[in-house]
């Protein structure tokens, strides 16, 4: 016999805090597969957000820095700049990404920042108890949208996506899912496509996952996948909407 | 078929229920005579026999329960 | 040693980069932005990095991140750039991340004006931002200062693991003074916590969060402890004519050469004046404070603002001597109305 899967060597022994059939114990799982495929663990420094991920310098093993809430692709672009021979990776949440910290995302995008972030859309902020996104999605009810997010009063979710891959500098932006056993394995795809675009250093790179969160959803972990697909999908189209070849 | 093998670190199980879902063999269920460390019916390989080792059920678990043996 | 003519801020640019800082990272405010295009000139050619920033914010977030790299890196604003950077303050602080965080301050509150001021004084030597905590704060009086104090501020910084603020009025920035140009730095110390890729050992994490009570208590005294030893060694402060003072006049930066000269002229007046000039605005130099007033009937803080640094010297003095305020905002006190206020005191008290 031999072992097909098992925990990659990119992710420690330490058990998450996550909640049942949270997809972010997973994401983590891909992009640590991803680092232990290209053998780039000893030159990674991973960046975590404000949010339900904070914890995540205790999973990756490597060497790990955590932000203030939505400031990570700033940190990522000093380190960078000043160690281009590593790898970057950002990882954060919607409230992190396309609230609090829409202006450092944008920037570092449209800087060019050979950087990649990943980016967890579960529709609201989970940490703090389910209340309202950028990226909640219309009639969508969280504990600061009671009725229902509604555009004449919340205004329109926002697809961080498509958004980003009209800038210049983004080099390969994605968006997939992880709801079944194919969008997953799409999913790892991409992140490994994002990393290979840092390592030729064509520019930013991201992708955009939509995740589950059971929990301030209110629905058990499978009802939750298909969540994803019924009511995220149609809205947040999955696929590549920015790949820039090599020169 | 391929034969397979699925070892579990049951410690770690949230009992979500993902890989008992997407098993396209049917292997997996709780095991409803034991709580695990943190209170819940762990996953088991209820139909061992049956396992191709396809390791979907890894790939689907958030949690890092599940390794997977293949002939 | 070269003499050369220099701008302020220039002369703490190229202090920085005689330091070895090797990352700039900034967002335009007058009277501060001459440190950034200077910057912007230099770093390219010797290897360094800089970065225009989208905001305030960002910037101080990149030194949290080049700082955790183990390298020198710094940035520079004004007030109320400053005030957007707290929340990175806070952060680099509980971090323990060596930099250096220039502020060429402006009067305020709001948009203020870009008349130099003082009346950030609270903002920098109390923490500023949210949490218990300090940065050390220096206080240069001029060109060659603001080329030493930037070089120090980074031996600190590594010393401590503790940000460094520079505070400056604006006036230090534009004057052009000739001053000695310093040796380049070339010892450093190893900052084995550095994130810099775990290759050949344990992964490092930068972190601030601590959720367990007795976790947060531990950290806070230790850094606590941390700023107890700050406190110890590195208190700083000029004094001139103290000894024998009954009139001692406190100011800092650029206000401690004016008041220098009212000191002078308040002497030849027969009024026994004297000056101490904190150089460390925190730690706050108490003890230079209680020195000066061994013959003092009163003491006169002379600032750039309505009145914080008074504070400081009556927590130092805890009620012992009176301490007089005298400040103004939007102008720079001139020696003539310090000299007045210092006869109109000694006036009052029959000195
Ligand atoms: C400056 C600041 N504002 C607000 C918060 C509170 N806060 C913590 S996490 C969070 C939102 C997290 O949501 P998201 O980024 O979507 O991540 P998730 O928890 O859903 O994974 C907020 C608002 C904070 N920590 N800091
Ligand atoms: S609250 Fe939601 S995002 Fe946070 S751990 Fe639980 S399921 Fe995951
Ligand atoms: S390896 Fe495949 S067949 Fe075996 S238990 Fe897992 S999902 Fe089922
Ligand atoms: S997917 Fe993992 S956590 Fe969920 S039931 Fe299966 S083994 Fe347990």
């Amino acid at each position: 016999m031999k072992k097909v899967f098992q925990k990659p060597e990119s992710l420690t022994d330490a058990k998450n805090h996550y909640c049942p059939g949270c997809s972010h114990g997973l994401i983590h799982r891909l992009i640590a597969e991803c680092m232990d495929e290209m053998n780039i663990r000893e030159k990674t420094i991973g960046i975590c957000p404000v949010g339900c991920s904070v914890l995540a310098y205790d999973y990756f093993n490597c060497d790990m820095l955590e932000a203030a809430h939505g400031r990570a692709p700033a940190i990522a672009t000093a380190i960078k700049r000043l160690l281009p021979d590593r790898f970057l990776f950002t990882y954060q949440g919607d409230g992190d990404l396309a609230s609090i910290g829409m202006a450092e995302i944008v920037h570092a995008s449209a800087r060019g920042e050979k950087i990649t972030v990943i980016f967890v859309n579960n529709t609201l902020y989970g940490m703090t108890g389910g209340q309202m996104a950028p990226t909640t999605l219309l009639g969508q009810v969280t504990t600061t949208s009671p009725y229902g997010r509604k555009a004449e009063n919340e205004g329109y979710p926002m697809k961080m996506a498509e958004l980003l891959s009209s800038n210049e500098g983004s080099a390969y932006i994605c968006r997939t899912a992880v709801n079944n056993p194919a969008n997953i394995n799409r999913t790892k795809r991409a992140i490994k496509k994002a990393f290979q675009v840092q390592e030729k250093g064509l520019g930013f790179s991201m992708v955009e996952i939509l995740s589950a969160c059971p929990t301030n959803w209110g629905l058990n972990p499978l009802d939750a996948m298909k969540w994803i697909e019924d009511n995220m999908v149609p809205y947040y189209p999955l696929g590549e909407f920015k790949v820039k070849e090599e020169q | 078929m391929a034969k397979g093998k699925v070892k579990f670190f049951t410690d770690r199980c949230k009992a979500c229920g993902l890989c008992i879902e997407f098993c396209p063999k049917d292997v997996l269920g709780f095991d409803e005579h034991t709580i695990n460390i943190l209170g819940y019916h762990p996953i088991k390989d209820l139909k061992p026999e049956l396992c191709t080792g396809c390791a979907i059920c890894g790939v689907v678990c958030p949690d890092l329960v599940i390794e997977v043996e293949r002939e | 040693m070269e003499r050369v003519l220099m701008k302020g801020n220039e002369a703490l640019a190229e202090g920085a980069i005689l330091a070895g800082c090797r990352g700039f990272f900034g967002y335009p405010i007058t009277p501060s932005s001459e440190i950034a295009e200077y910057m912007a000139r230099k770093m390219p050619k010797i290897g360094g990095v800089f970065v225009q920033a989208e905001s305030e914010l960002a910037a101080i977030n990149m030194v949290y991140g080049g700082a955790s790299t183990g390298a020198r890196v710094m940035t520079a604003s004004s007030s109320p750039g400053l005030s957007l950077k707290q929340e990175g303050i806070s952060f680099i602080s509980e971090a323990e991340l060596p930099c250096l965080i220039v502020n060429v301050s402006r009067g305020g509150p709001g948009l203020g004006g870009i008349q130099p001021a003082q009346s950030d004084y609270f903002q920098a030597t109390r923490g500023g931002g949210h949490g218990d905590y300090h940065t050390i704060v220096l206080a240069p009086s001029g060109s060659q200062e603001m080329m030493d104090f930037a070089m120090e501020a980074f031996e600190l910084a590594d010393k401590y693991r503790i940000p460094v603020m520079i505070m400056a009025e604006g006036t230090l920035g534009n004057i052009m003074e000739p001053i000695l140009m310093r040796e380049p730095v070339t010892k450093f110390s190893e900052k084995p916590w550095a994130t810099t890729g775990c290759r050949g050992r344990k992964p490092n994490i930068v972190n601030t969060l601590h959720l367990g009570n007795e976790e947060l208590e531990s950290r806070n005294h230790q850094l606590f402890n941390k700023y107890q030893i700050i406190k110890e060694n590195e208190k700083r402060a000029d004094a001139f004519l103290v000894e024998d003072a009954e009139i001692v006049v406190v100011a800092f930066g650029i206000m401690s050469r004016i008041v220098k000269k009212a000191v002078i002229e308040a002497r030849k007046k027969g009024v026994k004046a004297g000056l101490v000039r904190p150089v460390t605005l925190w730690p706050f130099p108490d003890e230079h404070i209680r020195t000066a007033a061994k013959n003092a009937r009163l003491f006169l803080s002379v600032e750039i603002s309505m009145g914080q640094m008074i504070q400081d010297i009556q927590l130092a003095l805890a009620g012992r001597v009176p301490v007089e305020f005298y400040g103004r905002i939007g102008f720079t006190p001139n020696p003539e109305e310090i000299l007045q206020e210092i006869m109109r005191l000694a006036e009052r008290e029959g000195l």
